[in-house]
Order: C-alpha cells, then sequence, then structure tokens
C-alpha cells in the first residue's frame, strides 16, 4: 500500500504521498519538523493541532486541512486517519486501510510522557513502517522526573553561582518539553527568537505554555544571571550577552559519553522524543503487526532482531528497491 | 562506590584542569580514608590484576541483556568502550546497596578464586542492581581502563592542597611499589614514608623539547649537553644491599636485567642513580628492538643476556648516603664520576659522556650525527640547575634530530575509543611499491578536531568495503607522516618498521600518485645504515 520513491513514501491506490521531500499534490504530513514538512506541496493533510505550525514555517497561504485525531478522511478509497505520536505537539501516526489491510505509519514517535504532546497510543495493523532512529539496546531513557531533577539541580547551582543557564533544543517539541519539565520557580526562562516564534505560534493556538520572556526584548544592559535561556543554537553573540554561562544539550544522543564529550557543552542530559529500545520492542508488540518495516537510524539491527523473533521484517528502502509492492 | 562514581562522573563533566583539582580536593577530603587510598591509586593507574576477562564480560553482559552476540558487537560499535557498552545495555536503574570502595575491591578480590558461574553472577547481580553511572565506574574497575583525564600532576597537586606539603614531597611519596593492600593512607603520605620504603625510587626528572634554535637558551657554557640516548629511562635503587631497577613508568623490572645484579655490593649503599637501559655490542648502541624484547618476556633465559648485553647509561646520581638532588648538575656529575669511573669496563655500567663544545655550533655538528650514533638527538641540561621532579622548565632540555617524513596515502579507517568513539580517528597509511600501495604505518596523533571531523567525514563519504569495525577507503587523502627509528622488517609488508609515526599535515596539495614509495624509504635506510 506504500512504496518509497524519490518524492518520499507513496501510496497508490490513494495517489499521496507520506512526508513528501519533493513537490507533489497531496501530502499527508506526520508533524511539523522541517524534516518531514517541506514546502510546495499542493495540498496538505495534517492534524488540526500541526497546521498553525505549518503555517508559520512553510507560509501562511498554503493549504493546510486539518483533522482531529482518530478521524477519517477517505482519499480515492483509502481510509486515512491520524493517531498520537507523542512525538512533539500536534505529531500522528498515519493509519491507511484499503481492500481490509491496515498499515500504519509511525512518524517519529516516542512513549514518554510529555508535557504538551498526547500521548501514543498502539493503533493494530497488519504492516507497521516504524522508525529506528535510537534502535539499539543500549538505549534506554531516564524516566522524565529523574533528568528534569537533573536539569533542575544544574541550573539551581549555576543560579547560585551566578551563572546563566544556556541548553539547546530544537525549537519545536524539545523547546516547550523543557519548559514543562523544570521548575520555573528556579528563575526567569528567556527564548531565543526562533523558540520565541514557536512558542508564540503554540501559544496562540491555545497550548498552555509557563510563561517565558523573549530575549531580543530584553534590555541588552539587563543581567541574565540565573536565567534559563533556551535557544536552537550558542553561538558567540549569546555567550557574550549571557556573560558567565554554562552550557547544555538535550537529546538522546546524550546517552553516550562520547558524544557529551565531544558536544562542546558542558552538561548533556538525555532528552528524547524518540522511542527507546524497550519501548520499541513493546511498541511492534502492541500494534499486532506481521510485518515491520524499518527506517531511520539502526534500521539493520531492528530488522536482523526482529527476524531473530520470528517476525516478517525488513528495511523500508529496502522494499523500495526491490519493487515488490 | 558512591564516592568514587560521583568523583569520576564529576571529573569527566570538566575539561578544565583547575577546575578537576578541585573537584579531587573535595573528594579527597569528604571520602572516608581507605576510599581516598584506592581513589589515588586507581588515579595513578595501580590497579589489580583483573578477577575476569574482557570475553567474560562480554559473554556475561550479552546473557544478562538478553541479546544476541552480534547486537552486542553492534552496541560496542556505537558506544566505543566496553565498561560503558555494558553499562548502558544492562544497568539497573538505581543502586541499591551502598558499599564503601574498599569494600568492593575486597568482596572483587574473594571473587578471583571461585569459579566462572559465581563470578558472572556475582558480576550480573551487581551490574543489575546499580545506576548506569555507578555500573560504568564498576566496569573501569573490572577492566582496568581507569582513564579519566586526571594526569599524575593534578593528583599531586591535589594532595598537595589536602595534606598541606609541596608537590615535590606529595609526588616522592606517591612513587613506588605500595598497593591499597599493604599501606595505609597515613602511612603512605607520612612524613618518613620515603625512608620506610627501601625501594622508593625518586620523581624522574623530565626534559622539554627544545623546538627553537638552542641560541633562545642563553650562552652554551650554562648548559652542559649530551647524547640522548634511545633506551628505556630507569633509576638504580642500590639500597641495604639490594639492588631495584625502576622504570619510568614506574614498575619494578630488576628482574628483566639481571645482569645488573652484579653491581649489588659493589655500588655504595645507599645510592640511587639515574640512566638509562641499553642494549650494547661493546660500545655500539643496539637499536630499541632488542630491548623490547627484554620487557615483554616474562623470564630472561641466560643466553637472551648473552646475545644481547645490557648496559646501564648512567647520567644523574641522585642519592648518595644522603639525598643530593639539590646540588647543581655540574656537582652531581662530578659525584657521579667518582662514583662510576672506578668500577672499570667489565662492569655493566658506564657514564653518559659529556659533549665538549665552546660554541653552540659545534653542538649543532654533534647533532647532525647522533642518528649514526644510535641515539635521538642531544640533551641540553643546565649546569647549575638543581634535580627536579617532572617537566620544569628550563632545567633540560632535549634536542632531537630533525624526525625521517614521508608522504603517505590513508587506506584504511577504524573509530576510535573512549573520547573519539563512533569517529573514524584511527588510519592506515601506506607507500607505492611495484605499482600498488602497501601498509606502511599506522597513526592516531597529530590532527586537529577540527582536521579529525573533516577525515571522518571522507571515510563515512569514501568507504569502498567493511571488515568488522575496519573500512577501507578510496586511496586519495595523502599525508605527512614522521617517525623517529627506521629498520627493516621481514614481518611488514613494506620491508620496514619505524617508531613513532604520527602525522605531520594532510597535503591537500598531493595526490594519491604523487606520495612517497617503497625507494625512498629504501634510500632513508641506505643513508642511515652508511652512517652507522
Amino acid at each position: 500500500m506504500l512504496v518509497p520513491t524519490s518524492h518520499g513514501l507513496y501510496c497508490p491506490q490513494g495517489d499521496f504521498f507520506i512526508d513528501p521531500r519533493r513537490s507533489v499534490a497531496r501530502a499527508v504530513i506526520t508533524h511539523g519538523h522541517s524534516d518531514h514538512a517541506y514546502r510546495g506541496m499542493d495540498a496538505y493533510l495534517c492534524t488540526q493541532e500541526t497546521v498553525p505550525i505549518l503555517r508559520h514555517r512553510l507560509g501562511a497561504h498554503g493549504h493546510y486541512h486539518g483533522v482531529r485525531y482518530g478521524e477519517t478522511v477517505v482519499m480515492n478509497g483509502v481510509r486515512v486517519s491520524f493517531h498520537p505520536a507523542g512525538h512533539v505537539i500536534g505529531s500522528a501516526q498515519v493509519r491507511l486501510e484499503y481492500a481490509g489491510e491496515v498499515w500504519v505509519v509511525s512518524g517519529d514517535y516516542k512513549r514518554q510522557a510529555d508535557p504538551f504532546a498526547v500521548s501514543f497510543e498502539p493503533v493494530r495493523c497488519s504492516t507497521f513502517i516504524t522508525e529506528t532512529t535510537f534502535g539499539l539496546p543500549i538505549y534506554r531513557w531516564p524516566s522524565p522526573s529523574v533528568v528534569a531533577a537533573e536539569i533542575n539541580n544544574w541550573w539551581r547551582e549555576n543560579a547560585a553561582a551566578g551563572r546563566t543557564s544556556i541548553i539547546q533544543a530544537y525549537s519545536l517539541g524539545k523547546a516547550q518539553r523543557i519548559m514543562g519539565m523544570v521548575d520555573a520557580s528556579i528563575g526567569p526562562m528567556m527564548a531565543t527568537s526562533a523558540v520565541h516564534a514557536m512558542n508564540t505560534v503554540l501559544a496562540d493556538a491555545g497550548h498552555a505554555l509557563p510563561p517565558w520572556k523573549n530575549l531580543a526584548a530584553v534590555d541588552r544592559n539587563e543581567p541574565l544571571t540565573g536565567s534559563l535561556v533556551i535557544t536552537t543554537g550558542i553561538d558567540a553573540a549569546l555567550l557574550r550577552r549571557c556573560k558567565d554561562a554554562a552550557t547544555a544539550s538535550a537529546s538522546g544522543w546524550m546517552a553516550i559519553r562520547g558524544f557529551r564529550r565531544r558536544g562542546n557543552h558542558d552538561r548533556g542530559f538525555v532528552v528524547s522524543d524518540h522511542t527507546d529500545w524497550p519501548d520499541l520492542m513493546r511498541t511492534i508488540r502492541e500494534t499486532g503487526a506481521e510485518r515491520i518495516l524499518a527506517t531511520h537510524g539502526s534500521t539493520s539491527a531492528v530488522v536482523r532482531t526482529l527476524q531473530e523473533q520470528g517476525l516478517q521484517a525488513a528495511e523500508l528502502e529496502d522494499v523500495g528497491m526491490e519493487r515488490t509492492e | 562506590m558512591k564516592h568514587l562514581s560521583a568523583l569520576y562522573h564529576a571529573l569527566d563533566a570538566t575539561t578544565k584542569t583547575g577546575r578537576k583539582v578541585d573537584v579531587l580536593v573535595k573528594a579527597f577530603t569528604s571520602m572516608p580514608s581507605d576510599d581516598v587510598l584506592w581513589s589515588i591509586a586507581l588515579l595513578l593507574g595501580k590497579r589489580p590484576r583483573r578477577i575476569c576477562t574482557t570475553t567474560e564480560l562480554r559473554q556475561w553482559a550479552t546473557m544478562a541483556a538478553q541479546i544476541s552476540p552480534w547486537l552486542f558487537d553492534e552496541c560496542y560499535a556505537a558506544v566505543g568502550d566496553l565498561a560503558e557498552t555494558i553499562a548502558m545495555l544492562v544497568h539497573g536503574g538505581h543502586t541499591e546497596r551502598q558499599e564503601s570502595l574498599a569494600a568492593t575491591m575486597a568482596s572483587l578480590e574473594e571473587l578471583r578464586s571461585t569459579s566462572d558461574d559465581v563470578r558472572a553472577a556475582a558480576i550480573t547481580s551487581r551490574w543489575q542492581t546499580q545506576t548506569a553511572d555507578d555500573c560504568l565506574v564498576f566496569n573501569k574497575l573490572l577492566t582496568g581502563g581507569f582513564r579519566v583525564g586526571v594526569s599524575r600532576g593534578l593528583v599531586v597537586r591535589a594532595l598537595a592542597v589536602v595534606f598541606q606539603a609541596d608537590e615535590a614531597t606529595i609526588t616522592h611519596r606517591l612513587m613506588g611499589n605500595w598497593t591499597p593492600n599493604t599501606i595505609t593512607l597515613d602511612q603512605l603520605m607520612a612524613a618518613d614514608s620515603v625512608v620506610a620504603d627501601a625501594a622508593k625510587p625518586y620523581p624522574f626528572c623530565l626534559a622539554s623539547p627544545l623546538d627553537a634554535a638552542p641560541e633562545h637558551l642563553g650562552l652554551v657554557d650554562e648548559y652542559r649537553a649530551e647524547w640522548k640516548w634511545d633506551g628505556i629511562r630507569a633509576q638504580l635503587v642500590h639500597r641495604g644491599g639490594r639492588l631495584y631497577v625502576w622504570s619510568r613508568g614506574e614498575e619494578l623490572i630488576t628482574d628483566r636485567f639481571p645482569e645488573l645484579d652484579v653491581l649489588r655490593g659493589i655500588l655504595p649503599d645507599p645510592l640511587v642513580l639515574d640512566g638509562e637501559l641499553l642494549a650494547m655490542d661493546n660500545t655500539t648502541v643496539l637499536p630499541f628492538a632488542h630491548l623490547q624484547k627484554r620487557i615483554s618476556r616474562r623470564t630472561i633465559s641466560a643466553a637472551m643476556v648473552r646475545a644481547v648485553p645490557v648496559r646501564f647509561m648512567a647520567y644523574d646520581v641522585l642519592e648518595h648516603g644522603y639525598d643530593c638532588r639539590h646540588l647543581a648538575y655540574h656537582e652531581r656529575r662530578r659525584l657521579l664520576e667518582t662514583i662510576v669511573e672506578p668500577l672499570g669496563a667489565s662492569m655493566p655500567i658506564t657514564i653518559s659522556p659529556t659533549i665538549q663544545a665552546s660554541e653552540w655550533s659545534h653542538l649543532e655538528d654533534a647533532r647532525q650525527r647522533a642518528r649514526a650514533l644510535g641515539t635521538e638527538g642531544l640533551m641540553l641540561k643546565r649546569r647549575d640547575a638543581p634535580y627536579q621532579p617532572g617537566r620544569t622548565k628550563g632545567v633540560w632540555w632535549k634536542w632531537k634530530v630533525e624526525p625521517y617524513t614521508v608522504d603517505a596515502v590513508m587506506i584504511y579507517a577504524q573509530a576510535g575509543h573512549g573520547n573519539r568513539a563512533s569517529q573514524f580517528t584511527d588510519y592506515t597509511f601506506a607507500i607505492w611499491k611495484d605499482g600498488a600501495l602497501v601498509p606502511f604505518a599506522k597513526a592516531y596523533s597529530g590532527l586537529t578536531k577540527a582536521e579529525i571531523a573533516r577525515v571522518d567525514a571522507f571515510v563515512k563519504a569514501n568507504t569502498k568495503e567493511r571488515f568488522g569495525p575496519v573500512r577501507t577507503v578510496v586511496p586519495s587523502m595523502v599525508f605527512e607522516l614522521a617517525f623517529e627509528g627506521l629498520q627493516r622488517s621481514a614481518r611488514h609488508k613494506s620491508g620496514v618498521a619505524v617508531r613513532f609515526p604520527r602525522i605531520v599535515r594532510i597535503r591537500d596539495d598531493k595526490t594519491a600518485d604523487q606520495a612517497d614509495s617503497h625507494q625512498t624509504i629504501l634510500a632513508m635506510l641506505d643513508a642511515h645504515e652508511q652512517r652507522t
């Protein structure tokens, strides 16, 4: 029902693409990250929550059609619906049903609690296309409350030492998740331009974000001591503005010491919006799928593991090469 | 354990040396004294013999994680550190029992004599009852690779603060063969700890490399020059009728050099000499490879001693009835002459000759001859300086001969370990021979972080084949390599073996076909052999 093409994942029966990379007529979008939602599609279908994000990122005048989680849209006889993926606000798995067969495309997803993204719901299907960004058993995320305590301690210690805390995070998803998981009583939260813009879009759409300040609007002479600055990138200008700063990044890759040390940040916190290994295995079981296609990251390790468990599994990209569908 | 784990991760979290010293001081003042002693020992690289092999650890972890062996290997390749891979795979999320480091070490010691099953069960259970952070440190105790970017110097600085003594004193107290099982922290740090241990050597005085013209150092009269010997730096300690030979790595290597035993009872007692162990055939210094055989063997046969006789090339005296390190170099030298010269040529000890010079140009001429004499260059020592521990700038200079250099092509790359995990940092280089590229040397060092990132990207984009962790790459990147000693070797495809190969720079101006050939190397070798 789905084949990988140079433009993206294509559904011939329904004549639409999922997260296409090049211009097509009809695009079904799992979530608003730039490697999933590209410019130049004639029409976009996504969740209601994703519409304002696409409008902000891809331009106000595109044709965006938003639907509720669970609502079904029929495209050339293919029944298409969106189900929570827990990755970022508005993120969805896409369920396709045609002639009694059900496929689910996971998009990016996580099973951990997120203060703003609706929690992942497993969807029964016969073929499950899953992301495997962190598809190795070394990836087992610590619980969010443990990481929140680590970030709070770090922020508190920096504040006590007269330093500014700078944390690097994606503007959509990670930034809001961090704002929602830390203890806002420690100090003010500041957002640099991209984070502030995204926060504004989400707050306007009705998401109850904790209070933050737009760093660009803060008087240049006002000291930032004790603040937590959330930014998409740390550059020399930002470090000068913060004077004495401690820097951190928040990502699943921070689970590995080598990455942490090479990252040039003082700290690395393990905060991932992707599924870890135990949740990946659990999710695959819960979908009841008899065939698993893996995409992104450690696809081969996941496929081989599933095959050893007696499941039918392949790397999604290979499926396209064979053209057997 | 929790103190050591906290210390390890606090040290790991910073690259600033000042901050590391603060962390060490805080740890040394807050830990129980047994844990302090163990922590010092581990930081100095003194570790007990392993109680299990890395193969066993892999097997047990693979079973505990309930995964296939190939998947363990995939994980190890992604992480690049065995202790960390295991910790990530099997940690239990929280640490259940808190015990002192000394207690952990003692219970590990008890496991040594138990069966495989008991050891496997005990280690696995510890893994599963610790956080990932604690588990990593625990595994570092098992694998012995307890490196956390803390030099001996930093440990000394911190202990100097804690015990309110100067760094030279602390350095001396830490020398020798002690283990946490043979000494207490109080004994180790006691003022008379040096007297109590007859075998204890002194901290070595180390030379700084001289990169500029020697004229910068001042007048030639203020220095004495000697050859820079290419052997094993060692201290000869003769006290209480016993002879001890210490390497610079603080390893007791007395039994590897049985021919030195004749000096016992003949040398003054107590006496400590600094010098170099050299393989010598009469007066000719033999290549370092001959000495290497001595270090790598556990037992040294009489035949080996006859085949490759070793002499101690003495160049300093540190104790002669009293600690004489405070004397000026020229005074110690005179003392050394009165000790060594009367012994005669039949004894396996020689005094390192001084190279006479009234102008710097004389020494520059001597340096040109250095390689032909089997030495690495010259040592320049300040006449009036006392013997100082560590690398004190301006006391001793090493003025090495220019290294050999060769332009070679990268053909294989392998990911590094630890800090360099998941990045291609270990390279094999080739030279041309009969129209094909043959492996010539491996090198890991010499590139900046940015250059490593560039080569890493090149390797990933130009991989031809994969053999486990090794990738063959399109042979197009040329590197200038520097190396020391050059020797014919039947074991190497290129026909030569080199010492200390390292990367000087990336030769973007050269293409693979412009790299050096086997003939170039042979010409170097011929020139070298003609001189000797």
